[in-house]
């Protein structure tokens, strides 16, 4: 008896330790690698960076071209994937909430929203670019924003279901046409957590490297023309990192740790912002 | 008069006179306004919710069309075929696929149990103030882009291994007869392995919040009649918490591995880039989305272009399948909370 009521606590220590050991190892695991994105990072970092193009090999230079494309192209996927998505929602939340279409679309954004991200890259190509004959900016922020809107479907849905439905139907009884109900009331009461998901997009997309390869390509010079290829961070970092150059791979490592922190930022404002309800 | 403001429809309604008939006629007109207006926002949110049927559908055909001239040319035997060579035009899904299977594999095998491991550690092991912070430093993981993971991965890790893992490994588990071969040749860095470890951490986060939320769901009821009896913690998890869930569990399972099998840009920093089959896991080799994103851009010809779209239908294919289980299964085990 007593022999087995050791056992017993034995395989329970062994556990809490294992369990330790793994949630260590979570955690070593993201402090070794923004470590080392500090530490290469860091050094590279300076004002040249910031305000000076992408280099040929050997010389030096910055970032600045690749900064601006990245920052062109998620406003561009917002522009074009918040829209979207917040009406999509609406009618999954508001109109639809239990009819078979948002059931199909909840489960179909879903799926969207896990998709390998290159395949929306040969995606837009086969649409876009091989029609336009070119690579351009505008496929690359097509691209994002099919990114970016089941993002945003998701969370526009789940926050306009959590709206409790006395305010909806308190806006009914003084005479309010639905879709100004919507607007003026159930969009007020989730803002909060609409903006949150479009934070969550905007962090999504920003290192979105996969569907940005054969959309808008890479440019090595000061190009905000969303006709011709765009330049982005993640591309260039993608690029250079591959490269055999030592300084393109220092600015891939400097690129990075914008990338991470502009991320991380994102993240953390979304997550401050959201109300109680966790975010998926 | 009473400011018309503050008039209702069946005050309109009651009145008559001329003057009064008018602003009823402009009442009249305005309700009309909204009614239209609803109408055409409710149908403009429906047709936003169509669209994103539509772009499923829309990635389906346009991968379809794009990949049949290669569908035409090799057939059945694309999906079989090991050689891969654009200067002939000749082209077999076989390698990357393979490369995909295994990558994902090693990652499941990694990020499951550990995965678990951390789940149970924040539902019953850790202090309550502790389990917020270190919850959304795991789910911090899950934010990293992939390309850091790539330039990580290739920086850091793979030398790491190099000097490290990958000798230990060639040393001990290279001698055993039966899976000598799995560990055989000379240390790379980068290769099948490293890969798998790499998806083994991005996966990770999401088995672990999505096997926490399951674990959380569990009712108190259950565990504390277990606890009554005199089960120890671990007995509590084992017999009681992951039965209950194991559907849940399940479920966050798929959804990792859709990532793994889909994750593009880590992937082609580490593997290598070899379109062959390897026994050895330390060799270099290539996936689906790794071979799209290193060859796409300088594909020259239709058919070289149309057989990485083919990959590219393949891996969507795959990926459509598991994330649908996963949401299945999901669904399930919230209709059964809810």
């Amino acid at each position: 008896m007593t022999a087995r009521y050791t056992a017993r606590r034995r395989s329970n220590a062994v556990a809490t330790v294992l369990a330790l050991a793994a949630t260590t190892l979570g955690l070593g695991w993201l402090v070794l690698i923004l470590g080392a994105l500090l530490w290469k990072g860091f050094s590279g970092l300076s004002v040249a960076v910031f305000t000076e193009m992408t280099p040929p090999p050997g010389a030096s230079g910055g970032l600045l071209n690749p900064i601006v494309g990245s920052l062109i192209l998620t406003a561009l996927a917002v522009a074009i994937g918040t829209p979207i998505g917040i009406l999509a929602g609406t009618y999954m939340a508001e109109y639809g909430r239990y009819d078979r279409l948002t059931s199909v679309v909840r489960f179909i954004n879903d799926i969207l929203l896990s998709a390998p991200s290159i395949v929306v890259g040969l995606f837009v190509y086969e649409v876009m670019v091989a029609p336009m004959g070119h690579f351009s900016g505008w496929a690359g922020g097509v691209a994002l924003a099919m990114l970016v809107i089941p993002v945003v479907v998701r969370t526009t849905e789940d926050m306009l279901t959590l709206v409790p439905d006395a305010l909806r139907e308190a806006a009914t009884s003084i005479g309010l046409p639905r879709s100004l109900t919507i607007r003026y009331i159930c969009y007020r009461a989730a803002q909060a957590g609409m903006v949150t998901g479009v934070l969550l997009a905007v962090a999504r997309i920003s290192g979105e490297t996969a569907p940005l390869l054969f959309t808008s390509l890479n440019n090595q010079f000061w190009s905000p023309n969303l006709n011709a290829p765009m330049s982005s961070l993640p591309v260039v970092i993608f690029q250079f990192a591959l490269s055999p150059y030592k300084d393109w791979q220092s600015l891939a490592w400097t690129g990075a740790l914008i990338i991470t922190l502009a991320v991380l930022a994102l993240s953390i404002t979304a997550r401050a912002l959201a109300p109680s309800g966790r975010q998926s | 008069m009473d400011p018309a403001g503050r008039r209702s429809v069946v005050d309109v309604a009651l009145q008559d006179g001329v003057l009064v008939s008018a602003e009823a006629f402009k009442r009249a007109k305005v309700l009309d306004r909204l009614r239209l207006g609803d109408a055409a926002f409710r149908h403009l949110t429906r047709a936003a919710a169509v669209g994103v049927l539509l772009l499923l559908g829309g990635v389906i055909i346009s991968l379809i069309d794009g990949s049949l001239p290669a569908v035409r040319t090799f057939g059945f035997g694309f999906l079989v075929s090991e050689r891969w060579n654009p200067v002939t035009d000749n082209f077999g899904a076989l390698p990357a696929i393979y490369g995909t299977v295994v990558t994902s594999f090693i990652a499941m095998l990694i990020a499951v149990p550990v995965g678990l491991m951390i789940a149970f550690f924040l539902t019953e092991l850790c202090p309550p103030w502790l389990r917020r912070p270190t919850g959304i430093a795991i789910e911090l993981l899950a934010g990293i882009p992939s390309i850091i993971y790539g330039i990580w991965g290739l920086f850091v890790f793979a030398p790491f291994l190099q000097h490290t893992l990958q000798p230990f490994l060639i040393n001990t588990l290279g001698n055993v007869p039966v899976i000598a071969p799995l560990f055989s040749g000379p240390p790379y860095g980068i290769g099948v392995l490293t890969s798998g470890l790499i998806l083994a951490i991005m996966v990770l986060p999401f088995v672990t919040s999505i096997s926490r939320d399951v674990f959380e769901a569990v009712p108190p009821v259950l565990k504390e009649a277990a606890y009554g009896v005199g089960c120890t913690t671990w007995e509590v998890v084992r017999h009681v918490v992951l039965p209950y869930a194991r559907v849940g569990v399940i479920g966050g399972i798929m959804l990792g591995l859709g990532r793994a099998l889909g994750e593009t840009m880590a992937v082609t920093f580490v593997i290598g880039n070899a379109h062959r089959i390897s026994a050895s896991v330390l060799a270099p080799g290539t996936t689906i989305s790794a071979t799209i994103a290193n060859e796409f851009t300088e594909a020259v010809g239709d058919l070289y272009t149309s057989a990485l779209i083919e990959l590219g239908l393949i891996l969507f294919v795959i990926t459509f399948i598991v994330l649908a289980a996963a949401r299945y299964l999901l669904l399930r085990i919230e209709r059964r909370i809810g």
